[in-house]
């Protein structure tokens, strides 16, 4: 364990792969939790000079309402859909059983 | 667990119900939210599918102006704030409903805030607070395959059809809801109802809850009198305005049977079951989704011109709830007159009878009873049944200056139904017409009390009741065409016996 804190911890990142349905094991855990604190102390870099004049932003561009009509435009040909399918049946796409809700 | 619920005036005795309801509409634009797929409902599977609603590489996502617009309306009709900027935010959850992992939704900044939905429920108006309405898009519709019903319990696998997913939905979320008391459940129905009705006269969306266009989820809590508030259960995809009524209910009759037990209520997702009217638990406390929103990076953010909005503001047609107002003022029709001709889908048809010549009282009672009964038989709405408001004022008028009865009325509307000619035209073509002149009835009723001596005997005797038999006679013998209560006077004048 290093020993300044972590802007993550192992328990986060374990909690994240597992919303994201991802399998990683212990080792994984270890090399990602270190890789992404090193990612995220320089993304916190950035807040140290953002000063009160300059607002946070989402986008790089300064625009607002790019809107398009409500028109129709063509759809994909079903079969060029389905081609990216793992698999498919009954022109759907068949996906494994869903977590169990009930 | 297989615990005797409490009947449902047991639970008003000891606490007090808060609803919480989050109606999602899909707005009736031609195109999705964010790509120009056709919206349609009922299209072969994945055939309304492109790059951007299928979440492919590199595809980037506009906004329809449309659907924008139509969460205005919806806003404004809620007496909502419109925001000056708001932003679209991405919603994480791996689910195979939506291709890309994420869905498009607002978060913190909704486009519209803090209004109001006044409804009327059992006579009271009742307030109720909205806290936001936002934007966002449509998942797709899976079908779960191997299990004993469809449902997603034991199935083997699931299919999913993308036609459905970035179909523009507005979510209308209320602001908790207290002190409704025993009213809970109708409360519930209400506020639904009165949002279909002002989201089909926006224009906004056909609102067809059978087909998931409008699509309720019911959040209820219980309170000890005195104490604060419950933790509330979510009943999700509640699809029919009965089943928002029966859930309300169930779940306050479940909760009261926890909390009496001295159970504690878990704060979770519910189902509801069409057939059973009770919920069950959904997703469980451990699996509570973190969706971790963010900024959506793709879009700009939104920010309406205070000047379009108030355009759209002048442009809203009258609200369900001013045109009640209005047209019970003009029919001269009590609430609980309105509130049938609502239920029976004819409150339109009778303002433009009136307003054809009718009086309203006669229009309000022709569309009712038999009117209503014909197009139930037909399995039609009222609207759709074959005979305009004009036609029904007219067979009204010839009902009124004696020309038909209201049983000759009958058969000219039937035979306005048959043809689709006018009244007159049915009228003169069969014949109907009263016979009401005493000089042509006469024979007609001196044949049937020599034909009848038994009947006659008893009215004699001072059985004035017994006289149906020679009514009937008459009316048949004039082929349905004399006033009833015309041969009834006569027939007993003829006998010496007071009516």
């Amino acid at each position: 364990m290093p020993d300044a804190p972590s802007a993550i911890t192992r328990a986060e990142v374990a909690h994240l792969a597992r919303l994201a349905r991802l399998a990683v094991t212990d080792d994984e855990l270890d090399t990602l939790a270190g890789e992404l604190d090193v990612i995220l102390t320089s993304v916190a870099r950035v807040q140290q000079v953002a000063a009160a004049d300059i607002p946070p932003t989402s986008h790089a561009v300064p625009l607002t309402n790019v809107l398009r009509a409500d028109e129709v435009r063509p759809s994909l040909p079903r079969q060029a859909v389905l081609a990216g399918a793992p698999a498919a049946e009954e022109e759907r796409f068949r996906v494994p059983r869903i977590l169990d809700e009930e | 667990m297989t615990t005797t619920l409490p009947t449902y005036e047991d639970v008003l005795t000891r606490y007090e119900p808060v609803l919480g309801l989050e109606t999602h509409v899909e707005l009736g634009t031609r195109s999705k939210m964010f790509c120009g797929c056709a919206t349609g409902f009922g299209a072969d599977p994945n055939t309304q599918v492109c790059p951007v609603c299928l979440g492919l590489p590199g595809s980037l996502p506009v906004v329809n102006a449309a659907a924008i617009e139509y969460a205005i309306r919806l806003g404004l009709a809620l007496n909502c704030s419109i925001a000056s900027w708001c932003r679209f935010s991405r919603k994480n959850y791996f689910y195979p409903d939506m291709p890309k992992n994420f869905q498009i939704s607002q978060y913190d900044e909704p486009l519209c805030t803090d209004g109001y939905l006044d409804i009327e429920v059992d006579g009271e108006a009742v307030r109720i607070g909205i806290e936001r309405v936002h934007l966002e898009e449509d998942t797709g519709k899976s079908t779960h395959v191997g299990g004993a019903t469809g449902r997603i319990h034991g199935a083997s696998h699931s299919l999913v059809d993308y036609n459905r997913a970035g179909i523009p939905l507005v979510e209308v979320v209320t602001r908790p809801i207290p002190g409704t008391g025993a009213l809970a459940p109708e409360v519930a129905h209400g506020y639904v109802t009165e949002l279909r009705e002002i989201c089909r006269t926006l224009g906004i969306s056909d609102v067809r809850m059978e087909q998931g266009s409008l699509r309720c989820d019911v959040n209820v809590s219980l309170n000890r009198s005195g104490a604060g508030w419950g933790t509330r259960t979510e009943t999700k995809n509640v699809n029919s305005l009965r089943s928002v009524q029966r859930a309300v209910r169930f779940e306050m009759s479940r909760q009261a049977g926890v909390l009496d037990a001295g159970g504690r209520i878990v704060q979770e997702t519910r189902h509801f079951h069409e057939d059973t009217g009770a919920t069950t638990s959904g997703r469980s406390k451990e699996e509570a989704t973190d969706y971790r929103y963010f900024p959506e990076p793709d879009l700009v953010p939104l920010a309406p011109d205070p000047a379009w909005v108030e355009q759209i503001r002048a442009a809203l047609p009258e609200l369900p709830a001013a045109r009640r107002a209005r047209l019970a003022e003009l029919l001269g029709a009590t609430p609980a007159e309105m509130r049938a001709m609502g239920n029976a889908g004819v409150v339109d048809l009778v303002a433009a009878t009136t307003a054809a010549g009718a009086p309203a009282g006669e229009a309000r009672k022709w569309w009712l009873a038999y009117l209503a009964q014909r197009a139930n038989a037909a399995g039609v709405e009222p609207a759709e049944l074959g005979i305009t408001p004009a036609q029904v004022a007219e067979v009204i008028a010839l009902v009124d200056d004696g020309t038909l009865s209201d049983a000759l009325a009958r058969q000219a509307i039937d035979g306005v139904l048959e043809t689709g000619r006018d009244p007159a035209e049915i009228v003169a073509e069969r014949g109907l017409r009263t016979v009401s002149d005493t000089g042509a009835l006469g024979a007609a009723v001196d044949e049937a009390i020599a034909a009848q001596p038994d009947v006659v005997a008893k009215i004699r005797g001072g059985k004035v009741q017994a006289v149906g038999p020679l009514v009937g006679a008459v009316m048949r013998a004039t082929g349905g065409q004399a006033d009833a209560a015309v041969v009834r006077a006569l027939v007993l004048q003829r006998l010496g016996v007071d009516s």
